[in-house]
């Protein structure tokens, strides 16, 4: 009997000391954090990816209280929805932003692209990079080896088999990992465009016309058709590649049906309304070469209504 | 007991095909692609335009820096354009290329076979020769020698070490020149001497080469100063500061050069290149290379002229043989696989080393075992598995704490993993990386 | 002319192989393997087939439906495991009970930390202790060696020259007047005394350290390591007072020490990666080893000292580097 008491006693003393100064501690140490970072922090994604800039959405919340001006901070996760909550628990503005997508600018599929090499190194496209070129005649294009799709958190990528290229799915939330994880510098976080249409050039080969249409027949031969033919003067072409504004576009896709080699692409469009072939002089190889590309876009509406913009 | 260095080391087996065999002259080819990117530093500017005509050893590019050095035409002819060619690294670079007519040689150079022993020139005239002669190191890692010989204030020179070690197997091209070159190594070694302004000079050659270490002791005791350092077989010893520590058991400390612990190490290629360009005028505008693999019908060395297409080479060791599965520029432990056969012959090609398709490919990598027989063979004593997860992992600034840095990619520990782990290849991206993180925090 | 392949050098490989380090161990346990069978009868070989099978098939079945990846039975390393846990198992063990053994082995001492090379502590171990705590009675109860080998009629229980110290130095008997009713040192060394199938035939064990340090499977610090220590440790204690502590040769020769310190503290994956951290870890092998033998409640202490250390192998590894080159201050010019 003694011995429980003893030992009940022992132990409730020790539990009160060390409660004690715990507590005492812990005032001694505390530090101020402002309720509102908690706040904030509840509304966004909690995905720690990275997307906004900062290391984490706790970083993030701190920022988004402690800037008076929060119109150049922006979680692409959340995307408004989010940022129009946080901004609301904290009373300030935030500016408009249009949802983005990443997009692949690379169309050198097996079939498109030769192989000159073979690469039997780490399958990591960085250690590929810092090896060589590419596995083909292009210097510029994918390597295939994914570190994009290590680099998404979000299972938004994944590498095609049969081309050899990443796929950008529609759970994209344009955090821009798989940007920064590239290291050919091929993803582009572009505008998604309304019900996700986009026109965008799927090359990024600096090489001049002949170099680049023998290292691949995908390539963007920099002919400036597309920038003649663009009534909105959205498209540049620099360095032997033609870009695409996305703030200029109107996805009136004139510049996809000129393009020589099919290297601009669209986009979740309705299937057009047939033209002739003969139109296309390239037809056969070049339409089965787009037609994939178009099933690895994912497409996913096709019965809207068939207007054009 | 023979020298080594202290830590680690390897003992890949040698196969040394081409040793014993003569340097053979390689006629000039009818085209040159010479790069203008050759060396460690900035690239060169090209100072010819399409359309000039060129003579044997003409400066054509002109160095663009304090670490960067001169490059001299190969050929005589006239310039067919300058464009971008794919060199030895796998990318596309900027190249001069020239069609080639006769083989008219400067004047300037001395073409005859005269031992010229007497060393008239100053020092500061050596350093400054030696740098219009767009001298790089030959033994592959083609830092401009002009640089390194040019010590620093405040830092004190005392001894040359000469890399005669050739660790790479298959490699012979240095075995070669020590045995048909000796004399002109000598004067070399001296000349570097008294642009150092040292008194002591350290052959170090491995055992595995008896005659040289014969030849060239026999033609030291002549030489006052230079002696002859047989050392024990491992490989990374011809790593420079592997040398160092083999020769004198001075250890360069982590991120210094050898400099520190007052020793300037130069290749007995670049020694030769030296004599040539401080007795005879010539600048560099060939070099010894050695066409050699397991299938290669004649192993050979060759003296050929830089910007030769590799696939000449090729052809007269015997052509390329038909189950070939890679071309490596170097040696199998540090080369770089080429990606064709019109790449050019460059001041670094110390080899050209052709593997069958067997021997091409990699096997299946498989778990880490942590057998830790990468950190045995680590010859800077580092942790191979450990740098491959942070590279992998990103971890770079723990990458940065764990000395990746003070790797030398000599790719002992690739080389004896059980598990075929790609150690090298991550360890070296992380040194990339780590490396630009360091350098974006002292700007 | 085939594709050009490329590729980062280095472009050669020693050709060594995971395969070839596994089997070499195997290869290694061999000797101990035939001696015990010689010492204990063919009971310990089933024990052993048993073990080995048992922890084969785990491994396949864990990687093939329940991980549904590769199967990776073919490189040794569940042999390995197996035989271990064999040898680690007295003679006459119900076979069932070496089925759980090993599925405790494998499937939470290896698979659960992602398999080869990741697992913290050594599987067999995991498995045996496992064992020892559930099965007490079974775990002790050992056989004298048979004087005939492959005979089951003479066999006759026997508790361990371990087991029979402790229980006398309780009774308060000096260990000198003890060692006297047991089995003499080279008794000890060629296995015939009582144990675990594989843990009482030092010779054959020295044997195997000798053939894996030829063929450069593992290095000579960690066995090397606990030897010493558990000898220096015990020899303190006996100098400090004999009439208590066994003499360290006695500590030595019995029980697992050999075996732990040979093929258990030298698992790859458990034990730390540089030279140093391998002494350290060694040390503390031997270390507390002693000091369950001689203060704990256990006679034999290797098995939980060897989980012990493994534990703080991480630990090691963090702050126990390899000598880096350049470390040693530059000679003065």
């Amino acid at each position: 009997m003694n011995v429980v008491v003893i030992t009940v006693l022992t132990l409730a003393i020790l539990g009160t000391i060390a409660a004690l100064v715990l507590y005492f501690v812990a005032q001694k140490f505390k530090v101020f954090e402002d309720p509102r970072i908690d706040q904030v922090e509840e509304v966004l994604p909690a995905a720690n990816c990275g997307g906004c800039g900062f290391p984490g959405c706790r970083a993030f919340a701190e920022a988004m209280v402690k800037s008076d001006d929060i119109s150049e901070l922006n979680c692409p996760v959340g995307g408004a929805d989010t940022m129009n909550a946080a901004a609301g628990i904290l009373g300030k503005e935030i500016a408009a932003s249009d949802p983005m997508i990443a997009v692949v600018k690379c169309n050198g599929t097996c079939d498109n692209r030769p192989k000159t090499n073979f690469y039997d190194g780490a399958t990591s496209c960085a250690v590929a990079a810092s090896l060589y070129a590419g596995d083909t005649g292009c210097s510029y294009g994918c390597l295939g080896c994914g570190d994009c799709v290590e680099a998404c958190t979000f299972d938004a990528i994944e590498m095609d088999e049969k081309t050899g290229l990443p796929v950008i799915k529609d759970n994209c939330v344009a955090c821009g990992a798989c940007v920064d994880a590239c290291p050919k510098n091929i993803i582009e976080l572009r505008k998604r465009g309304p019900k996700d249409r986009r026109v965008f050039v799927s090359c990024v080969n600096k090489d001049k016309g002949g170099v680049a249409k023998k290292a691949c027949s995908a390539a963007c031969i920099g002919c400036k058709k597309c920038m003649k033919e663009c009534p909105f003067d959205a498209i540049t072409v620099e360095n032997n590649i033609a870009y695409i504004d996305f703030n200029k576009c109107k996805l009136c896709r004139k510049c996809v049906a000129v393009c020589p080699t099919n290297a601009i692409h669209e986009v979740n469009f309705p299937p057009k309304k047939v033209k002739p072939a003969a139109e296309k002089p390239s037809a056969p190889k070049a339409e089965t070469a787009k037609a994939e590309a178009k099933t690895s876009e994912n497409i996913t509406s096709s019965d809207d209504k068939n207007k054009e913009e | 007991m023979l020298k080594t260095f202290s830590l680690g080391g390897i003992h890949p087996p040698e196969n040394k095909f081409s040793a014993g065999k003569q340097i053979e002259v390689m006629p000039v080819p009818a085209q040159v692609a010479i790069p203008i990117a050759q060396h460690i530093g900035a690239p060169a500017t090209p100072v010819v335009q399409k359309g000039d005509t060129v003579k044997v050893g003409t400066l054509i590019a002109k160095s663009s820096g304090f670490v960067s050095t001169n490059i001299h035409s190969s050929v005589s002819g006239t310039v067919f354009k300058i464009d971008d060619i794919v060199d030895a690294s796998g990318y596309k670079k900027a190249a001069i290329i020239i069609n080639v007519e006769g083989d008219e040689w400067e004047e300037s150079i001395d073409r005859s076979a005269d031992l010229v022993k007497e060393i008239t020139a100053s020092p500061e005239e050596i350093i400054k020769k030696v740098g219009e002669a767009g001298i790089v190191g030959l033994g592959g890692a083609t830092f401009p020698s002009h640089v390194k010989l040019s010590v620093p204030p405040g830092k004190t020179c005392d001894v040359l070490i000469l890399n005669a070690v050739e660790c790479e197997p298959y490699l012979t091209a240095d075995h070669q020149i020590m045995l048909e070159k000796g004399e002109e190594i000598m004067v070399g070694t001296q000349i570097l001497m008294k642009s150092l302004k040292v008194d002591k000079a350290i052959i170090g050659i491995e055992n595995n080469k008896p005659d040289a270490i014969k030849h060239l002791t026999e033609l030291a005791s002549s030489y006052p100063g230079i002696t002859v350092e047989p050392l024990k077989v491992q490989y990374p010893q011809g790593g420079e500061k592997q040398l160092i520590d083999a020769c004198i058991k001075r250890q360069i400390p982590s991120g210094k050069l050898p400099i520190e612990v007052g020793a300037v190490v130069q290749n007995v290629g670049t020694t030769v290149a030296v004599y040539e360009a401080v007795q005879k005028n010539k600048p560099l505008f060939e070099r010894v290379v050695t066409v050699t693999g397991k299938s290669v019908s004649k192993p050979s060395n060759f003296l050929a002229r830089i910007g030769t297409p590799i696939n000449n080479l090729i052809e007269a060791a015997g052509g390329l043989p038909e189950d070939t599965g890679k071309i490596i520029g170097g040696g199998p432990m540090m080369g770089k696989a080429l990606t064709s056969t019109e790449i050019p012959v460059t001041k670094g090609s110390s080899g050209i080393l052709i593997m069958k398709n067997e021997e091409a490919k990699r096997k299946k990598m498989q778990n880490c075992i942590k057998c830790s027989k990468c950190i045995s063979a680590c010859a800077m004593g580092l942790e191979p598995y450990l740098l491959m997860t942070l590279s992998d992992k990103q971890v770079w600034d723990r990458a940065e704490e764990e000395k990746i840095m003070d790797c030398i990619e000599c790719g002992s520990c690739s080389y004896t993993c059980p598990s075929q782990r790609p150690l090298l290849d991550y360890i070296r991206l992380g040194k990339g990386k780590v490396g630009q993180i360091m350098r974006s925090r002292t700007k | 002319m085939s594709t050009l392949t490329i590729s980062p050098s280095p472009h050669v490989h020693s050709g060594d192989s995971v395969k070839k380090n596994m089997y070499g161990v195997v290869i290694a346990m061999i000797p101990a393997l035939l001696f015990s069978v010689y010492n204990f009868g063919i009971g310990t070989l089933s024990v052993v087939i048993t073990s080995v099978l048992a922890c084969v098939f785990f491994e396949y079945v864990i990687q093939k439906y329940l991980l549904k990846g590769e199967v990776t039975i073919t490189d040794g390393s569940a042999i390995i495991t197996g035989i271990l846990l064999g040898f680690n198992l007295p003679s006459v063990i119900p076979l069932w009970i070496i089925v759980i053994g090993a599925l405790v082995s494998i499937g939470i001492g290896k698979m659960s930390f992602g398999g080869l090379g990741n697992n913290p502590f050594n599987p067999a171990l995991v498995g045996r202790v496992f064992l020892l705590i559930s099965f007490p009675v079974q775990m002790t109860s050992w056989v004298k060696p048979g004087v005939l080998p492959m005979s089951f009629a003479d066999i006759t229980s026997g508790a361990t020259p371990l087991g029979l110290m402790k229980e006398a130095i309780k009774t308060g008997q000096t260990p000198a007047q003890i060692l006297e009713t047991l089995p003499s040192y080279s008794d000890m060394l060629w296995g015939f005394t009582s144990g675990s199938a594989g843990e009482m035939a030092g010779a054959a064990i020295l044997l195997g350290l000798v053939f894996m340090l030829v063929r450069k499977i593992i290095t000579w610090h960690i066995p090397v390591a606990v030897l010493g220590s558990v000898y220096i440790f015990s020899a303190l204690l006996h100098l400090a007072d004999a009439a208590i502590y066994a003499p360290p040769t006695f500590h030595l020769l019995s029980g697992g020490v050999l075996l732990g310190a040979v093929f258990m503290a030298t698992d790859y994956s458990s034990s730390p990666m540089s030279n140093k951290g391998g002494i350290i870890f060694g040390i503390g092998i031997g270390v507390i080893t002693v000091a369950i033998r001689v203060f704990g409640a256990y006679p034999e202490g290797i098995s939980f000292a060897i989980l012990i250390m493994n534990a703080f192998v991480p630990l090691i590894d963090k702050y126990v580097k390899p000598k880096r080159f350049g470390e040693k201050p530059a000679v003065a010019k």
